[in-house]
């Protein structure tokens, strides 16, 4: 049997509370395309911080090429050969490819030598960088490739890729995947995180699953089935979400108009004459890849950012456009923002506090003063049916883990039996199991006659839960598509703005017909 | 090398509870080194500061009298403070009190009955409320940073005084100096305890700190001032309007001040003067962080700056100090009360040369 490239034995690491790492062993062959999987929580993320180098483990060995090493830094893990390409980006915006790639690299200084190889690289691996470009005129997809670049140019035998494919298109995807391939092709080992099951059957060799801090299997992700990864992942079957009866949808509930509003920060994006209706009972599904002008969009809906003009939102035929969050909720809308921490709940406040957040019109408070057994009784029923992991009702939100506070804050806003709810993201970060659950309470909210809108990246989410799905692209809203008659190859070019015909197309069949 | 603050995981509560202890306890080490320096005994500079002033029924009374505007004026900035709105001009709120209460008592002079004194009260309280009002109004409508317009207004207030003294309000029977009249004897605060000065301000402070703990321990508008204050973005989200924090922070706070000013004047000076407080708006600010922003600590926190002032005093008596001392105390109080609460909420890491981010 070769050596692996990378072999841990018997990780282990503790947090103040907390096993992150429990007894983990990980081996990666040369060549080969592992996946790390798991949910949230279950030590994917100490595991490779223990690689690269950023935590030490408090126990076990780490060999490369089969000789014991001890990884000190983030720079003894790239002299070994190891390449990390981040969730997050860490590039200038101010500044072209080429110098942000510079900058990044351990002792380089000729920009004119480093652009040429850039080029060859980029020919070699398929990757279209312009290296004279600015970063701030980058997609996200380019922007990842910059980071990719960045790592390759170190020449690294370990590359670690971190849920790479949750910032990019489906089309953007398949072209992350010949990369990986080809780089795998020569012989450079590849540490895949994710927990997407699909595209780790169709890219990865081999899998480590971890559940709770501990290696639950190793397996052949092609000889596996979805259902037989998440329950390696989750420890039970995954929970199928149903669809009952669908009825038709009822009369308009939320009616956006012609909608422009100029992005509050300055590097968001502006919303453009953008129009939809939804109607009780029906499901919006809102795709695109983040940075597209969802930000805007939401604070829009939600009323923290006023419509130039009060009639281009209306709720249930009230022109609500320049009307306050407060007024809108008043109104029966109900929203889950994307920030959870800071924005759906207070950190410090316990969650008997942040229920009162938006749940106050619900007899909560009387003659001005806080009803605080009441509270504490509305919040303890949302831990309760939502099956939040905490405590009580006296917990802190700060102390919950992201995937519970946004259970609780999906909980709290579909408590409130609202009209019209706008979900941010609504499973970003959750759990599957969890995930699936919020899922079916969207369905069945939905069932009860509430008008609701979903922005998500995942596609399958969107599929599984929603009537209707259009895309947002550059700030602009794609045409509107029946789930059935979606299908990913359409939504996916429509993610990277190629709709303009499509808009056009149904504008003047709109016109047609009227 | 490199120091850094980290933020802690998690904060201790016993900490959090101790730190102003451990800060007064600082406070007081930092006097015995002060002392010495100035070849005083600290042990009997000490007893003399802290101890004397609380020996007798009058100075008891004293002691509240002086706690009376500064737990005033604090529960009204408790307020603000925790919502982030930040009034540094109580100081100011308070003159313009003691302006518009005393004018009431001189206009009504000779004619004072049962009513004047509530109506003096009304006036201060509304007159403290106008002068926040003008930050507020600032600051909702113009984007105006109110710790510079509430503390410039401070000085407007200081210098109106001034000329209402030194000119149209001056006693015609004071020789004069820059006095108005003696109020009438309807005009002042009845004494609660013969022997002291001890008068029923201290009840108002007492109702006072009533409303403001009920305010923010129990009421939903208390509710919305600390999201606003603790999370900006979920006020926003939730849809709770910066500006009425801004202007409830302003009109109860700048109204608390104004009460204090004319209890001042209506219970221990009994006239207007160019100087009718000794810094209360100001030293009342250190008043509601040592006291942690709550109303329980507040109360107690301005009896300890109460005590400051008296044992400056006593020391500007026995121990022939400068009153400048009682200054050094309280900016002493502020800084380790600021200084602990950074060490119970951050850490101080000292990364190496080897240190690398990741």
């Amino acid at each position: 049997m070769p050596t692996p490239r990378l072999e841990l034995t018997g990780i282990v690491k503790r947090y103040p509370g907390v096993l992150a790492n429990d007894r983990v062993d990980l081996a990666v062959m040369p060549g080969e395309i592992h996946a790390l999987l798991g949910e949230n929580g279950a030590g994917k993320s100490t595991l490779v911080k223990i690689i690269y180098g950023v935590v030490q483990a408090d126990e076990g060995d780490i060999r490369w090429d089969g000789r014991p090493v001890r990884i000190a830094d983030p720079h003894a893990a790239r002299k070994l050969g190891i390449g990390m390409v981040f969730q997050h980006f860490n590039l200038f915006e101010t500044l072209t490819v080429a110098e942000n790639i510079l900058l990044g690299l351990d002792g380089r200084s000729d920009l004119k030598a480093l652009s040429a190889e850039i080029a060859e690289v980029a020919e070699r691996y398929g990757l279209a960088v312009n290296p004279h470009r600015h970063v701030h005129a980058l997609s996200v997809g380019e922007r990842q490739r910059v980071e990719i670049m960045r790592c390759l140019l170190q020449d690294p035998r370990l590359i670690i890729m971190d849920e790479p494919t949750s910032v990019l298109t489906p089309q953007e995807a398949d072209g992350l995947f010949v990369t990986l391939r080809r780089l795998a092709g020569e012989g450079r080992s590849v540490l895949y995180i994710s927990h997407k099951l699909e595209e780790i059957q169709a890219l990865c060799d081999t899998a480590t699953v971890l559940r709770g801090g501990r290696v639950s299997g190793h397996c052949v992700p092609r000889e596996e089935t979805p259902a037989s990864l998440a329950r390696m992942m989750i420890g039970h079957e995954l929970p199928h979400v149903a669809r009952h009866r669908r009825r038709e949808p009822g009369r308009p509930v939320l009616a956006v108009e012609g909608l422009s509003v100029p992005a509050p920060d300055p590097h968001g994006t502006d919303l453009k004459d953008i129009s939809f209706t939804v109607r009780e009972g029906e499901v919006l599904g809102i795709a695109g890849v983040a940075g597209n002008g969802q930000r805007t969009l939401l604070g829009a809906l939600n009323g923290e950012t006023a419509a130039p003009a009060p009639g281009m939102i209306a709720v249930d035929g009230v022109a609500v456009g320049r009307l306050s969050a407060g007024r809108r909720r008043a109104l029966g809308l109900a929203h889950v923002p994307e920030e959870r921490l800071s924005r759906g709940a207070v950190p410090a406040m316990s969650l008997a506090r942040n229920t009162l957040l938006t749940a106050h019109g619900k007899g909560l408070v009387r003659h001005g003063l806080i009803d605080f057994a009441r509270t504490r009784a509305f919040a303890q029923g949302i831990i309760e049916r939502f099956r939040v992991a905490a405590p009580g009702p006296e917990t802190e939100a700060r102390g919950l883990s992201g995937g519970n506070l946004q259970k609780f804050i999906v909980g709290r806003e579909i408590s409130l039996e609202p009209r019209l709810l706008v979900l941010g993201y609504p499973t970003w970060g959750v759990d599957v199991g969890a995930a699936a659950a919020i899922r079916q309470e969207i369905i069945d909210l939905a069932e009860k006659g509430t008008a609701v809108i979903v922005l998500s990246e995942d596609l399958d989410e969107l599929f599984e839960v929603c009537d209707r799905i259009a895309v947002i692209a550059g700030g602009r809203l794609s045409p509107l598509r029946a789930v059935g008659e979606a299908g990913v190859e359409e939504l996916g070019q429509w993610m990277s703005g190629g709709f303009a015909g499509a808009a056009r197309k149904a504008d003047a069949e709109a016109g047609h017909a009227g | 090398m490199l120091v850094r603050l980290e933020p802690r995981l998690e904060t201790s509560r016993a900490m959090r509870l101790a730190s102003p202890l451990i800060a007064a306890g600082l406070t007081v080490l930092a006097a015995v080194i002060l002392f010495s320096a100035l070849g005083r005994d600290p042990a009997s500079a000490l007893y003399v500061f802290f101890v004397r002033p609380l020996s007798s029924a009058y100075g008891l009374g004293e002691w509240a009298i002086k706690a009376t505007p500064l737990a005033l004026c604090a529960l009204g900035l408790t307020i603000g403070f925790r919502g982030n709105v930040w009034n540094i001009g109580a100081e100011g709120q308070l003159t313009m009190g003691a302006i518009c209460g005393g004018g009431v008592a001189l206009a009504v002079h000779g004619e004072a009955g049962w009513w004047t004194l509530p109506l003096m009260l009304a006036a201060g309280a509304l007159g403290g409320m106008a002068w926040g009002a003008i930050p507020a109004l600032l600051r909702t409508r113009f984007n105006a940073n109110e710790i510079l317009t509430s503390l410039m207004l401070g000085y407007v207030a200081l210098h109106l005084l001034g000329y209402l003294v030194h000119g149209p309000w001056r006693s015609p029977e004071g020789f004069n100096f820059p006095e108005t009249r003696l109020f009438d004897e309807a005009a002042l605060m009845p004494v609660l305890l013969s022997g002291t000065r001890l008068h029923a301000g201290v009840i108002l402070a007492l109702v006072a700190f009533a409303a403001v703990w009920l305010f923010t321990a129990r009421s939903f508008r208390g509710f919305k001032v600390d999201v606003a204050g603790q999370a900006p973005a979920a006020a926003a989200y939730a849809g709770f309007a910066r500006s009425g924090v801004v202007w409830l922070s302003f009109l109860v706070s700048g109204g608390l001040a104004g009460l204090a000013g004319i209890v001042e004047v209506t219970g221990t000076i009994g006239q207007l003067q160019p100087v009718i407080s000794p810094g209360y708006g100001f030293a009342a600010i250190i008043v509601a962080f040592l006291g942690r922003l709550h109303p329980v600590g507040v109360v107690i926190a301005s009896l300890l700056m109460s005590l400051v002032y008296l044992g400056g005093e006593s020391l500007q008596i026995n121990q022939n100090l400068p009153l400048a001392v009682t200054g050094v105390f309280q900016g002493l109080l502020l800084f380790f009360v600021l200084g602990t609460d950074v060490l119970v909420r951050y850490r101080i890491r000292i990364a190496g040369l080897a240190g690398e981010e990741a």
